[in-house]
């Protein structure tokens, strides 16, 4: 790839006027949520923003078919490419929903302080009290089960059993938390700059440290054999084929820049990786070679979002500041 | 960049006067709004559209050779507020009654977005007159809050005597002689008495005497003076420069002062060292240090294990360079600081 080269040309602007929290595609259309109140739908023609939430929006999950938020109103809503938009749960006590997840058939799940709840597509909830505040929720790949992060572990759940969950211990903060995607293995991003893992079938503790900030962002590739992560002022990339994953062996560093990486987002179906820095830059990184395209260049507004389309032809990314935009690789 | 949000911490045990205190902010016509993280709900009389409500979670965070104890409901709950940034311009922490301030203020430093975002103003303890004596005797965590403070209110004086209200001021001032004390009913006070004080802010740790001394003889040592053996009874008390010690005290603080240059090869590790050894005993810590060769004045604050320093300023034309350092805690071994500071010393 020609260094000279970037993307710029391709990319269509995008103001949301806040800073983006998210961006997804629903379908051809893409989706951007603000850190309140709204989600911006852009389709190829139309900019439409909808209201979603009376204040700060707290959490977001997507698959192909709709958004679904949290909001410190304590409402959860799923909205779709057609601007509509529902309030599927409220938290009882109001409390403020920042965790959330989309899983299998539409499965929605989500927290509010030490409270999980799960609802199927056309089932009544089911909820599940922790120990302590949740810091993170993910549906398996397969099945129907719930990885549910909190203090000094992770709780996997089987909503729909009643035997009490099976507990994965380790001391400390466990916030974003998932699943390798042949389900061998689950990770958690801590409090510290570390992420943590286990190896289901034995329960084998892995740790993953050396980063320079906690990671707040991490995506398994398409073909599975790498966990993606910021955290790090490069690219982090965590080797997992083989019966051992990662242990005992050192991560990929790519694509090194003069700033952290917030964001990674990987291509859907090739082994490339998206990735945002603290001062706007936005790369696309080959795995194979190390190879990098300019998508985005760095202009001091950290890149908050980023996300592919269902083929890989569309990235669309957003910053702190609310500069924000669709990228057409096609 | 944006400014970081004033971050103040309101602490002190039940009924002292904090939710007066904080209502009394809320209320006053001054323009500011506030976000508020309480512990109990439905208290604070004024409608606030970002109050919240938090569970004071504490776990214990493991950062290479750094251990400490963080709010992790708090790093939640303010990664949560950033989101509505622009509806606030300070945010407020209460604290339940017996809490350890320490967590809280270590929160700030530990993460990289609520460091980035948020800065930590100063802790403000209230303090309740007519039951300080008993408190201090029965609830070992008050004299935490006390000696971490950097603002204390003591309030409800109209419900003490005079000469009462001498002795408290004594017993408050043995333990932190370094915070800002007020006597106050119903927590009446200036709100830029308590808000905007820019506590560990190291631009503003311009010196290091007692709150309210006046000029002060830094050559008086303590010890040389007077023999300790014999022991004397709890009201045995004698008086530096006005300052008073009750030697019952295990919490108190030692001044460190020297005008012999720095050497920052030796200062560095000492202070590093000390802090990991004797981090659980020292609350917090705070210095001006002249090094050798070195034209800026470099400038500390730590909270037990954590500490974070920064060069200030030129040192001024005709300004003496000394070196003052402080520290708050319990069961502090003084000899051995004292050792270890004078062999950094040129």
């Amino acid at each position: 790839m020609n260094e000279d080269q970037t993307l710029e040309a391709r990319t269509r602007p995008v103001s949301a006027a806040g800073p983006v929290v998210a961006a997804h595609f629903l379908g051809a259309t893409a989706a951007f949520v603000l850190g309140e109140e709204a989600v911006l739908l852009l389709s190829a023609h139309d900019e439409r923003r909808v209201a979603v939430h009376a204040g700060g929006i707290l959490a977001v999950a997507a698959d192909g078919g709709g958004v679904v938020t949290g909001g410190d109103d304590g409402n959860v809503v799923i909205t779709h490419a057609d601007a509509t938009s529902v309030v599927v749960a409220r938290d009882p006590a109001g409390r403020w929903v920042d965790r959330v997840a989309i899983g299998p058939k539409g499965a929605i799940a989500w927290a509010a302080g030490k409270s999980a709840f799960v609802m199927t597509a056309d089932g009544t909830p089911r909820a599940l009290e922790l120990p302590s505040s949740i810091g993170g929720l993910a549906f398996a790949p397969k099945g129907f089960r719930l990885a549910v992060a909190h203090y000094n572990g992770v709780s996997l759940w089987y909503p729909q059993a009643t035997s009490a969950p099976q507990m994965l211990a380790w001391k400390g903060s466990h916030l974003k938390v998932a699943w390798s995607p042949d389900a061998r293995f689950l990770i958690t991003a801590m409090q510290e700059p570390a992420l943590h893992g286990w190896r289901l079938a034995d329960r084998t503790d892995l740790r993953m440290s050396g980063y320079k900030t906690k990671v707040r962002s991490l995506d398994w590739t398409a073909s599975g054999d790498w966990l993606a992560t910021g955290g790090a002022d490069q690219l982090v990339l965590w080797p997992f084929q083989g019966k051992d994953g990662p242990m005992a062996r050192s991560p990929r560093l790519l694509a090194s820049a003069p700033a952290s990486v917030l964001e990674v987002a990987c291509h859907p179906k090739e082994d490339l990786i998206a990735v945002g820095y603290a001062h706007g830059l936005v790369l696309l990184v080959r795995i194979k070679d190390g190879a990098e395209l300019i998508a985005r260049r760095p202009d001091d507004q950290a890149v908050s979002a980023l996300g592919w389309n269902a083929d890989g032809t569309l990235l669309a990314f957003g910053t702190e500041s609310g500069a924000a935009g669709i990228i057409d690789l096609r | 960049m944006t400014d970081r949000i004033p971050v103040t911490v309101l602490t002190g045990y039940l009924g002292a006067g904090k939710t007066t205190l904080l209502n009394r902010i809320l209320s006053e016509p001054h323009g500011r709004k506030f976000a508020v993280i309480v512990n109990e709900f439905g208290e604070i009389g004024i409608d606030n559209d970002l109050i919240v409500g938090a569970d004071e979670e504490i776990f214990e965070m493991n950062n290479g050779c750094l251990c400490c104890t963080v709010r992790g409901d708090l790093i939640r709950i303010i990664e949560g507020l950033l989101r509505r940034a622009g509806r606030f311009d300070a945010i407020i922490v209460e604290t339940t009654g017996l809490a350890d301030p320490a967590p809280v203020a270590q929160t700030f430093f530990v993460d990289e977005i609520v460091g980035r975002k948020t800065k930590l103003d100063a802790v403000v303890t209230v303090a309740d007159a007519q039951w300080l004596e008993r408190q201090l005797h029965e609830a070992p965590e008050t004299k935490n809050q006390i000696a971490f403070a950097d603002v204390i209110l003591l309030n409800k004086t109209d419900l003490v005597s005079a000469a009462s209200l001498r002795e408290l001021e004594e017993r408050l001032r043995a333990l932190n002689p370094y915070a800002m004390l007020h006597k106050t009913q119903r927590c009446r006070v200036a709100l830029d008495a308590v808000l905007g004080r820019n506590a560990f802010d190291l631009e503003r740790i311009l010196d290091l005497e007692p709150a309210f001394l006046g000029p002060v003889d830094a050559h008086h040592d303590h010890d040389e003076d007077h023999e300790h053996d014999d022991h004397h009874g709890p009201d045995h008390r004698h008086g530096q420069g006005g300052l008073v010690h009750h030697h019952d005290e295990d919490m108190r603080s030692i001044a460190l002062a020297t005008e012999r240059p720095l050497d920052p090869d030796k200062f560095f590790p000492w202070v590093q060292d000390l802090v990991a050894k004797d981090g659980p005993n020292i609350l917090r810590s705070k210095g001006i240090l002249a090094f050798k060769d070195d034209p800026e004045r470099f400038v500390f604050q730590g909270v037990h294990m954590i500490l974070d320093g920064d060069h200030q300023r030129a040192w001024r034309d005709g300004e003496k360079r000394e070196s003052r350092i402080v520290f708050i805690g319990r069961e502090l071994p003084e000899e051995r600081i004292r050792d270890g500071f004078a062999a950094c010393q040129t």
